[in-house]
Protein backbone atom coordinates (compact mmCIF):
# COMPACT_ATOMS: atom_id res chain seq x y z
CA UNK A 1 0.00 0.00 0.00
CA UNK A 2 2.49 2.26 0.65
CA UNK A 3 4.47 1.59 -2.53
CA UNK A 4 1.31 1.85 -4.56
CA UNK A 5 0.93 5.90 -3.01
CA UNK A 6 4.51 6.63 -3.59
CA UNK A 7 3.92 5.16 -7.50
CA UNK A 8 0.33 7.48 -7.14
CA UNK A 9 2.72 10.12 -6.13
CA UNK A 10 5.31 9.43 -9.04
CA UNK A 11 1.71 9.29 -11.64
CA UNK A 12 0.84 12.79 -10.38
CA UNK A 13 3.94 14.34 -10.91
CA UNK A 14 4.50 12.70 -14.47
CA UNK A 15 1.16 13.66 -15.45
CA UNK A 16 1.42 17.12 -14.30
CA UNK A 17 4.47 18.25 -16.33
CA UNK A 18 3.21 16.29 -19.47
CA UNK A 19 -0.30 18.27 -19.33
CA UNK A 20 1.64 21.75 -18.24
CA UNK A 21 4.36 20.78 -21.46
CA UNK A 22 2.02 20.17 -24.23
CA UNK A 23 0.20 22.53 -26.29
CA UNK A 24 -3.12 21.36 -28.74
CA UNK A 25 -3.82 18.53 -26.79
CA UNK A 26 -4.94 14.96 -26.70
CA UNK A 27 -2.93 13.21 -29.78
CA UNK A 28 0.00 16.26 -29.32
CA UNK A 29 0.38 14.66 -25.83
CA UNK A 30 0.81 11.05 -26.81
CA UNK A 31 4.28 10.76 -27.90
CA UNK A 32 5.66 12.65 -24.10
CA UNK A 33 3.19 9.99 -22.68
CA UNK A 34 5.16 7.52 -24.28
CA UNK A 35 8.51 8.32 -23.81
CA UNK A 36 7.58 9.02 -20.03
CA UNK A 37 5.32 6.37 -19.13
CA UNK A 38 7.83 3.44 -21.48
CA UNK A 39 10.82 4.56 -21.96
CA UNK A 40 12.03 6.81 -18.53
CA UNK A 41 9.53 5.24 -15.92
CA UNK A 42 9.41 1.45 -17.38
CA UNK A 43 6.25 1.35 -15.85
CA UNK A 44 4.80 -0.63 -18.93
CA UNK A 45 5.47 -2.30 -22.16
CA UNK A 46 4.73 -0.77 -25.58
CA UNK A 47 2.04 -3.61 -25.95
CA UNK A 48 0.63 -2.62 -22.78
CA UNK A 49 0.73 1.20 -23.89
CA UNK A 50 -0.91 0.40 -27.20
CA UNK A 51 -3.69 -1.75 -25.80
CA UNK A 52 -4.78 1.68 -23.63
CA UNK A 53 -4.66 3.97 -26.20
CA UNK A 54 -6.91 1.85 -28.16
CA UNK A 55 -8.82 1.57 -25.11
CA UNK A 56 -8.75 5.39 -24.87
CA UNK A 57 -9.53 5.81 -28.58
CA UNK A 58 -12.69 3.32 -28.64
CA UNK A 59 -14.64 5.26 -25.10
CA UNK A 60 -15.73 8.51 -24.63
CA UNK A 61 -13.90 11.29 -23.27
CA UNK A 62 -10.09 13.19 -23.77
CA UNK A 63 -7.42 10.76 -25.14
CA UNK A 64 -5.16 12.66 -21.89
CA UNK A 65 -7.73 11.99 -19.59
CA UNK A 66 -8.24 8.33 -20.55
CA UNK A 67 -4.69 7.18 -20.94
CA UNK A 68 -3.81 8.81 -17.79
CA UNK A 69 -6.59 6.64 -16.05
CA UNK A 70 -5.58 3.32 -17.90
CA UNK A 71 -1.86 3.90 -16.75
CA UNK A 72 -2.79 4.84 -13.53
CA UNK A 73 -4.84 1.66 -12.44
CA UNK A 74 -2.43 -0.81 -14.57
CA UNK A 75 0.54 0.80 -12.05
CA UNK A 76 -1.41 1.10 -8.84
CA UNK A 77 -5.31 0.61 -8.98
CA UNK A 78 -7.69 2.97 -8.23
CA UNK A 79 -5.44 5.77 -6.41
CA UNK A 80 -3.14 4.96 -8.90
CA UNK A 81 -5.65 6.58 -11.97
CA UNK A 82 -7.35 9.59 -9.91
CA UNK A 83 -3.57 9.98 -9.24
CA UNK A 84 -3.37 10.23 -13.30
CA UNK A 85 -6.12 11.88 -14.31
CA UNK A 86 -5.70 14.48 -11.22
CA UNK A 87 -2.51 15.38 -13.04
CA UNK A 88 -3.36 15.69 -16.23
CA UNK A 89 -6.08 17.70 -15.93
CA UNK A 90 -4.73 20.32 -13.31
CA UNK A 91 -2.38 22.26 -15.24
CA UNK A 92 -4.92 22.80 -18.01
CA UNK A 93 -7.73 23.84 -15.27
CA UNK A 94 -5.63 26.71 -14.16
CA UNK A 95 -3.82 27.97 -17.55
CA UNK A 96 -7.72 28.16 -18.54
CA UNK A 97 -9.11 29.85 -15.18
CA UNK A 98 -6.05 32.70 -15.28
CA UNK A 99 -7.01 33.47 -19.05
CA UNK A 100 -10.81 33.54 -17.97
CA UNK A 101 -9.73 35.86 -15.13
CA UNK A 102 -7.32 38.11 -16.34
CA UNK A 103 -7.16 38.30 -20.08
CA UNK A 104 -10.83 37.54 -21.16
CA UNK A 105 -11.98 40.87 -19.96
CA UNK A 106 -10.67 42.28 -23.41
CA UNK A 107 -12.56 40.11 -25.36
CA UNK A 108 -14.93 43.15 -26.19
CA UNK A 109 -11.74 45.38 -27.24
CA UNK A 110 -11.63 46.05 -31.18
CA UNK A 111 -7.68 44.99 -30.80
CA UNK A 112 -9.09 41.66 -29.31
CA UNK A 113 -11.23 41.78 -32.32
CA UNK A 114 -8.91 42.24 -34.61
CA UNK A 115 -6.46 39.69 -33.46
CA UNK A 116 -9.32 37.02 -33.48
CA UNK A 117 -10.81 37.66 -37.39
CA UNK A 118 -7.57 36.58 -38.27
CA UNK A 119 -7.80 33.73 -35.99
CA UNK A 120 -11.11 32.29 -36.42
CA UNK A 121 -10.75 31.30 -40.01
CA UNK A 122 -7.32 29.47 -39.28
CA UNK A 123 -9.26 27.71 -36.08
CA UNK A 124 -11.94 26.58 -38.80
CA UNK A 125 -8.99 25.48 -41.11
CA UNK A 126 -7.09 23.58 -38.22
CA UNK A 127 -10.70 21.25 -37.85
CA UNK A 128 -11.36 20.95 -41.97
CA UNK A 129 -7.18 19.63 -41.91
CA UNK A 130 -8.13 17.16 -38.91
CA UNK A 131 -11.12 16.14 -40.55
CA UNK A 132 -8.72 15.55 -43.74
CA UNK A 133 -5.96 13.47 -41.32
CA UNK A 134 -8.18 11.63 -39.40
CA UNK A 135 -10.17 10.36 -42.97
CA UNK A 136 -6.79 9.48 -44.54
CA UNK A 137 -5.88 7.83 -40.96
CA UNK A 138 -8.78 5.30 -40.92
CA UNK A 139 -8.67 4.50 -44.38
CA UNK A 140 -12.44 5.16 -44.46
CA UNK A 141 -14.06 2.10 -47.14
CA UNK A 142 -15.96 4.04 -50.15
CA UNK A 143 -19.09 1.82 -49.20
CA UNK A 144 -18.98 3.36 -45.91
CA UNK A 145 -18.84 6.77 -46.95
CA UNK A 146 -22.87 7.28 -46.61
CA UNK A 147 -22.53 6.98 -43.08
CA UNK A 148 -21.03 10.46 -42.34
CA UNK A 149 -22.88 12.01 -45.01
CA UNK A 150 -26.17 11.22 -43.26
CA UNK A 151 -24.20 12.43 -40.28
CA UNK A 152 -23.52 15.52 -41.79
CA UNK A 153 -27.01 16.18 -43.46
CA UNK A 154 -29.04 15.28 -39.83
CA UNK A 155 -26.44 17.57 -37.61
CA UNK A 156 -26.97 20.86 -40.41
CA UNK A 157 -29.74 20.54 -41.55
CA UNK A 158 -32.18 19.13 -39.25
CA UNK A 159 -30.19 20.30 -36.04
CA UNK A 160 -30.20 17.05 -34.55
CA UNK A 161 -27.95 15.94 -31.85
CA UNK A 162 -24.89 14.75 -32.21
CA UNK A 163 -25.25 12.34 -28.97
CA UNK A 164 -28.33 10.69 -31.44
CA UNK A 165 -25.58 10.29 -33.95
CA UNK A 166 -23.49 8.42 -31.47
CA UNK A 167 -25.87 5.86 -30.84
CA UNK A 168 -27.12 5.66 -34.19
CA UNK A 169 -23.90 5.04 -35.58
CA UNK A 170 -23.61 2.52 -32.94
CA UNK A 171 -26.68 0.41 -33.67
CA UNK A 172 -25.80 1.20 -37.29
CA UNK A 173 -22.14 -0.52 -36.95
CA UNK A 174 -23.30 -3.58 -34.98
CA UNK A 175 -26.17 -4.39 -37.65
CA UNK A 176 -24.68 -3.76 -41.04
CA UNK A 177 -20.69 -4.52 -39.78
CA UNK A 178 -20.60 -7.13 -37.96
CA UNK A 179 -18.67 -9.26 -40.87
CA UNK A 180 -16.41 -5.99 -41.56
CA UNK A 181 -13.45 -7.15 -39.39
CA UNK B 1 -28.74 25.58 -9.53
CA UNK B 2 -26.06 26.47 -12.23
CA UNK B 3 -23.21 24.63 -10.64
CA UNK B 4 -25.29 21.23 -10.68
CA UNK B 5 -26.75 21.94 -14.38
CA UNK B 6 -22.87 22.61 -15.42
CA UNK B 7 -21.88 19.12 -13.75
CA UNK B 8 -24.76 17.03 -15.91
CA UNK B 9 -24.16 19.46 -18.99
CA UNK B 10 -20.43 18.17 -19.01
CA UNK B 11 -20.90 14.86 -17.75
CA UNK B 12 -23.22 14.10 -21.11
CA UNK B 13 -20.65 15.88 -23.29
CA UNK B 14 -17.95 13.27 -21.72
CA UNK B 15 -19.95 10.06 -22.17
CA UNK B 16 -21.02 10.75 -25.68
CA UNK B 17 -17.78 12.57 -27.41
CA UNK B 18 -15.79 9.72 -28.58
CA UNK B 19 -12.35 10.25 -30.81
CA UNK B 20 -10.71 12.80 -28.24
CA UNK B 21 -9.41 16.11 -29.51
CA UNK B 22 -11.18 17.95 -32.36
CA UNK B 23 -13.67 15.46 -32.49
CA UNK B 24 -15.02 16.41 -28.91
CA UNK B 25 -15.46 20.08 -30.56
CA UNK B 26 -19.35 18.91 -32.12
CA UNK B 27 -20.55 17.68 -28.97
CA UNK B 28 -19.56 21.20 -27.11
CA UNK B 29 -20.81 22.89 -29.06
CA UNK B 30 -23.93 21.56 -29.42
CA UNK B 31 -24.71 21.62 -25.71
CA UNK B 32 -22.49 24.85 -25.03
CA UNK B 33 -23.58 27.10 -28.09
CA UNK B 34 -27.04 25.31 -29.37
CA UNK B 35 -28.38 23.97 -26.43
CA UNK B 36 -27.43 26.20 -23.35
CA UNK B 37 -26.58 29.24 -25.05
CA UNK B 38 -23.84 29.85 -23.16
CA UNK B 39 -21.67 30.98 -25.93
CA UNK B 40 -22.10 32.85 -29.45
CA UNK B 41 -20.44 30.39 -32.08
CA UNK B 42 -17.67 33.14 -32.05
CA UNK B 43 -17.07 32.63 -28.48
CA UNK B 44 -16.83 28.92 -29.16
CA UNK B 45 -13.72 29.78 -31.87
CA UNK B 46 -12.34 32.04 -29.88
CA UNK B 47 -11.76 29.13 -26.66
CA UNK B 48 -10.59 26.51 -29.55
CA UNK B 49 -8.16 28.96 -30.55
CA UNK B 50 -7.18 30.13 -27.04
CA UNK B 51 -7.31 26.23 -26.38
CA UNK B 52 -4.69 25.43 -28.60
CA UNK B 53 -2.31 27.70 -27.30
CA UNK B 54 -2.34 26.33 -24.06
CA UNK B 55 -1.93 23.51 -22.11
CA UNK B 56 -3.89 20.36 -21.99
CA UNK B 57 -6.81 18.57 -23.82
CA UNK B 58 -9.21 20.94 -25.23
CA UNK B 59 -12.27 19.27 -23.77
CA UNK B 60 -10.85 19.88 -20.86
CA UNK B 61 -9.89 23.70 -21.87
CA UNK B 62 -13.56 24.19 -23.03
CA UNK B 63 -15.10 23.07 -19.72
CA UNK B 64 -13.23 25.30 -17.65
CA UNK B 65 -13.44 28.31 -19.19
CA UNK B 66 -17.35 27.74 -19.85
CA UNK B 67 -17.85 27.05 -16.08
CA UNK B 68 -15.48 29.82 -15.33
CA UNK B 69 -17.92 32.27 -17.50
CA UNK B 70 -21.27 30.91 -15.92
CA UNK B 71 -20.52 30.45 -12.41
CA UNK B 72 -16.84 32.12 -11.63
CA UNK B 73 -14.21 29.52 -10.19
CA UNK B 74 -16.91 26.49 -8.62
CA UNK B 75 -18.44 26.80 -12.23
CA UNK B 76 -15.32 25.64 -13.78
CA UNK B 77 -14.22 22.97 -11.27
CA UNK B 78 -18.11 21.46 -11.89
CA UNK B 79 -18.16 21.87 -15.29
CA UNK B 80 -13.91 19.86 -15.38
CA UNK B 81 -15.34 17.43 -12.93
CA UNK B 82 -18.27 16.66 -15.39
CA UNK B 83 -16.44 16.36 -18.48
CA UNK B 84 -14.20 13.70 -16.43
CA UNK B 85 -16.60 11.36 -14.46
CA UNK B 86 -18.19 9.29 -17.11
CA UNK B 87 -14.83 8.61 -19.39
CA UNK B 88 -13.01 8.11 -15.85
CA UNK B 89 -15.30 5.48 -14.84
CA UNK B 90 -15.81 3.83 -18.12
CA UNK B 91 -11.66 3.76 -18.50
CA UNK B 92 -11.42 1.96 -14.73
CA UNK B 93 -14.26 -0.76 -15.91
CA UNK B 94 -13.16 -1.39 -19.36
CA UNK B 95 -9.38 -1.85 -18.27
CA UNK B 96 -10.38 -4.64 -15.93
CA UNK B 97 -12.49 -6.12 -19.01
CA UNK B 98 -10.57 -4.84 -21.65
CA UNK B 99 -8.58 -8.39 -22.94
CA UNK B 100 -12.17 -10.05 -23.36
CA UNK B 101 -14.61 -6.65 -24.42
CA UNK B 102 -11.79 -5.31 -27.15
CA UNK B 103 -12.13 -8.46 -29.36
CA UNK B 104 -15.73 -9.18 -28.62
CA UNK B 105 -17.03 -8.62 -32.03
CA UNK B 106 -20.40 -6.98 -31.72
CA UNK B 107 -18.61 -4.30 -29.65
CA UNK B 108 -16.00 -4.44 -32.34
CA UNK B 109 -18.93 -3.64 -35.20
CA UNK B 110 -20.25 -0.97 -32.93
CA UNK B 111 -17.10 1.31 -33.33
CA UNK B 112 -17.11 0.47 -36.63
CA UNK B 113 -19.98 2.52 -37.45
CA UNK B 114 -18.47 5.13 -34.81
CA UNK B 115 -15.48 5.89 -36.62
CA UNK B 116 -16.73 7.07 -39.95
CA UNK B 117 -19.76 9.01 -38.15
CA UNK B 118 -17.21 11.09 -36.42
CA UNK B 119 -16.01 12.31 -40.05
CA UNK B 120 -19.64 13.24 -40.09
CA UNK B 121 -20.16 15.68 -36.77
CA UNK B 122 -16.61 16.71 -37.33
CA UNK B 123 -17.49 18.23 -41.24
CA UNK B 124 -20.96 19.74 -39.16
CA UNK B 125 -19.23 21.28 -36.69
CA UNK B 126 -16.42 22.99 -39.11
CA UNK B 127 -19.44 24.41 -41.58
CA UNK B 128 -21.14 25.47 -38.46
CA UNK B 129 -17.99 27.56 -37.32
CA UNK B 130 -17.25 28.45 -40.65
CA UNK B 131 -20.23 30.59 -41.62
CA UNK B 132 -19.89 32.53 -38.84
CA UNK B 133 -16.11 32.73 -39.21
CA UNK B 134 -15.35 32.77 -42.85
CA UNK B 135 -17.14 36.33 -44.01
CA UNK B 136 -15.67 37.79 -46.46
CA UNK B 137 -12.36 37.73 -48.95
CA UNK B 138 -9.79 38.16 -46.37
CA UNK B 139 -11.04 35.62 -44.09
CA UNK B 140 -11.45 33.30 -46.63
CA UNK B 141 -7.85 34.12 -47.87
CA UNK B 142 -6.64 32.77 -44.53
CA UNK B 143 -8.55 30.04 -44.35
CA UNK B 144 -7.10 28.26 -47.48
CA UNK B 145 -3.43 29.57 -46.75
CA UNK B 146 -3.86 28.08 -43.34
CA UNK B 147 -5.30 25.08 -44.43
CA UNK B 148 -2.44 24.18 -47.52
CA UNK B 149 0.13 24.99 -44.75
CA UNK B 150 -1.15 22.63 -42.61
CA UNK B 151 -1.73 19.67 -44.75
CA UNK B 152 1.66 20.43 -47.05
CA UNK B 153 3.67 21.59 -44.35
CA UNK B 154 2.32 20.18 -41.05
CA UNK B 155 2.96 23.51 -39.48
CA UNK B 156 2.29 23.73 -35.31
CA UNK B 157 -0.93 24.57 -34.66
CA UNK B 158 0.81 27.17 -32.20
CA UNK B 159 2.56 29.05 -34.25
CA UNK B 160 -0.60 28.75 -37.18
CA UNK B 161 -2.33 30.10 -34.76
CA UNK B 162 -0.33 33.30 -33.68
CA UNK B 163 0.64 33.86 -37.55
CA UNK B 164 -3.07 34.48 -38.25
CA UNK B 165 -3.54 36.75 -35.40
CA UNK B 166 -1.00 38.69 -36.45
CA UNK B 167 -2.61 39.02 -39.91
CA UNK B 168 -5.47 39.91 -38.65
CA UNK B 169 -4.25 42.44 -36.63
CA UNK B 170 -2.64 43.80 -39.95
CA UNK B 171 -5.40 43.21 -42.44
CA UNK B 172 -8.24 43.65 -39.90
Amino acid sequence: MASRLKLSFSLFFSFLEIGAFTIGGGYAMLPLIQKEVIEKRKWMKTEDFLDGLALSQSLPGPIAVNIAAYTGYRIAGLIGSIAGVLGAVIPSFIAILLISMFLYQFHQQPLWNRIFIGIRPAVVALIAASLINIGQMSKLKWKVAWLPIIVFILIVFFNISPAWMVILALITGMIFMRNEQ
Amino acid sequence: MIYLILFLTFAKIGLFSFGGGYAMLPFIQQEVVVQHHWLTNTDFIDIVAISQTTPGPIAINAATFVGYKVGGFWGSFAATSGIVVFPFILMLLMTRLYVSFRKHSIFQAGLSGIRPALLGLIAAAAVVLGKDSIVDLKSAIIFVVVLIMTMRFRINPVVVILLSGLAGYVIG
